[in-house]
């Protein structure tokens, strides 16, 4: 197994966000995370990005414990994480951004030298064509609308070549149109990466995962195949139905 | 409409309204799409060639001053470096400034070394060394440190300095250490005055340069990550605390290379030049002038500098009222500094990209 949680609780305070929470992905698998709101999914994925500590539990990533892991150690491993709130830096180009992710594992002297600068440069072209953003390469990131901004995180969160790719909530704010291009660009990376993505828009993950896994106050209600869980009695009742 | 008069009366509202200016800088590119050229080394052509010919048309006793003023030019590079690229708040710069100044002292006094190939690099030395190591305990922890603990823990640092000056009998106590011999070089001893002048002004363009190298590379662009979202760019796998600990020693590398230089010309070293109050006054020079910029750091000494010295020639008493008020107006409207004036944000921040130049360029060319 590429990532495996196990046992995750976290509590703040007085809240108890997650409570025994699990999760299992697999190479090259697209794995949905849902769940109503307030379900723990998000805290779930910062537990594993390293964003927060859990209060118990492990996770193991390529047989490693990382539960200990800062975020460069996870990102260097071979994690990656989106956030949910875009966080590209708005005063660089986009050429800037993509070129910022790409020389993250450079060592110094190369930075210092711009040793990898023409290197690196159709890479960070190819990033911004996959993702059609290539014409605005030299615009400012923040003169970007919303749905591009997210594209462009999810190209700098490639950018390092990941295994594992967490998304939180990438179509969020997205229009219909902007949704059905998000899925076409995340199919291909399904060579080489696995994916966990939080979403609320079922169809959405529907048509991209092979499995899910349904939280519910801060426990798992059901994880299986994207039929099995359709087919759940329970997920039905707490979720599916409402939505 | 022609086109420019539309750039001009964009720029206009952009120039009053200085906090959407912060935002994204709409005057810059007006300013700049008018002008159709880099503003930047025009702006750092016009400060070198006003920095070539001042002695030969000041007074005497203003080159000394001039002198003086360049020096701290070059100290507030390394705060530049440290606050304006690297988003370090060092509320203590002035301790690798001092530390230096008095470490130079003590080899011109106790062991008589003053040849200026021991004494300059022995100051940038200690400079680097008291930076690595305050530096080492407030930056490279496991997770990175909040702006708060490090700006607490270098004023701290540079607090405490001053009252073990002040307290210290070898160090000169109070009045700390006066009548520094002369730095040498063979025969030739350097005095105030124009030798001094170029010397000092020849550190500080190759430092300069050093500095614009450096903040233009791609480790500038890690820079520019690291300033705008630390958190985003640990998660790419920079190693945050590590290029903080660099940028910070550097930045005290420079500062101790001031403090040198600073102690010989003015021939004594006392406390407050490790101190609170020296600490401070970089950061106005910085703020005022425009941070992370390099030349903004270098025109806000000048002016800070320069303005002081004119209101306590012609209003004893109150002038530093004046410049006090006069530092509050332009932190309130110009965050960014009197650079910002001409100077936008996308030039600011710059483009770090191999063929970012000709692209741009083909794209202003573009119908």
């Amino acid at each position: 197994m590429l990532l495996e949680a196990a046992g995750i609780s976290k509590i703040f305070g007085k809240l108890t966000a997650l409570d025994g929470a699990a999760l299992t992905v697999g190479e090259n698998e697209f794995h949905g995370l849902i769940g109503p709101n307030g379900s723990g999914k998000s805290t779930l994925m910062k537990c594993i990005a390293g964003a927060e500590v859990p209060t118990q539990g492990k996770v193991s990533f390529v047989n490693t414990d990382i539960t200990a892991f800062t975020p460069t150690e996870r990102a260097r491993a071979g994690m990656s994480l989106k956030f949910q709130i875009t966080s590209v830096l708005p005063t660089l180009t986009l050429y800037d951004n993509i070129l910022l992710a790409l020389q993250a594992q450079s060592s110094l002297l190369d930075l210092v030298f711009s040793r990898t600068r023409s290197a690196l440069h159709d890479q960070v072209m190819t990033m911004l064509m996959q993702f059609r953003l290539a014409d605005r390469a030299f615009d400012p990131a923040a003169a970007l609308s919303h749905g591009q901004q997210q594209w462009l995180e999810i190209a700098m969160a490639l950018a390092g070549k990941p295994k594992l790719l967490l998304l939180d909530e990438p179509t969020g704010g997205m229009s219909l149109e902007e949704r059905r291009v998000t899925g076409e660009l995340l199919q291909p990376i399904k060579q080489h990466c696995s994916l966990v993505i939080v979403e609320h828009d079922l169809d959405f993950i529907r048509d991209i995962c092979d499995r899910l896994t349904v939280l519910d106050q801060g426990k798992v209600l059901a994880s299986g195949t994207v039929s099995e869980i359709q087919a759940n009695k329970s997920v039905q009742e707490i979720y599916l139905r409402r939505a | 409409m022609p086109k420019s008069m539309g750039a001009v009366k964009q720029a206009i509202p952009a120039e009053i309204g200085g906090e959407a200016d912060v935002a994204m800088g709409s005057s810059g590119t007006a300013v700049q799409a008018a002008a159709g050229r880099k503003i930047l080394p025009i702006v750092e052509g016009v400060v070198l060639v006003a920095a070539l010919v001042a002695p030969l048309v000041l007074q005497d006793y203003l080159t000394v001053f001039a002198t003086r003023v360049i020096i701290l030019a070059l100290f507030a590079l390394s705060f530049d470096l440290v606050w304006g690229y690297a988003g370090i708040m060092s509320f203590g710069q002035a301790l690798f400034f001092g530390s230096a100044g008095y470490g130079v002292a003590l080899l011109a006094r106790d062991l008589d070394i003053t040849n200026i190939f021991l004494v300059l690099p022995a100051g940038t030395l200690i400079g680097l060394t008291f930076s690595l190591l305050l530096g080492g305990f407030l930056l490279l922890g496991r997770h990175p440190s909040s702006v708060i603990f490090v700006s607490l823990g270098t004023l701290t640092g540079s607090y405490a300095a001053d009252r073990l000056a002040r307290g210290w009998y070898y160090l000169g106590g109070q009045n700390g250490i006066p009548s520094i011999s002369s730095m040498t070089l063979g025969g030739y001893e350097f005095s105030e005055g124009p030798a001094f002048y170029y010397l000092v002004l020849g550190i500080l363009i190759v430092v300069y340069l050093l500095c614009r190298f450096l903040v233009r590379s791609q480790f500038g662009l890690a820079l520019a990550g690291l300033r705008e979202n630390e958190q985003r760019i640990a998660f790419f796998g920079y190693k945050v605390q590590h290029l903080k600990a660099i940028i910070f020693a550097i930045g005290g590398a420079i500062a101790g290379l001031a403090g040198s230089l600073y102690a010989f010309h003015e021939g004594f070293v006392w406390p407050n030049m490790v101190g609170v109050v020296v600490s401070t006054q970089v950061v106005l020079y910085v703020l005022f002038g425009g941070s992370g910029t390099l030349i903004g750091a270098v025109i806000g000494t000048v002016i800070v500098e320069g303005v002081s010295f004119w209101l306590s020639d012609n209003y004893r008493d109150i002038w530093p009222i004046i410049l006090g008020l006069l530092l509050l107006l332009v932190i309130l409207f110009r965050p960014l500094g009197l650079i910002s004036f001409v100077l936008g944000e996308r030039e600011r921040v710059g483009s770090f990209g191999a063929k970012a130049k000709e692209s741009v360029k083909e794209k202003r060319n573009a119908p």
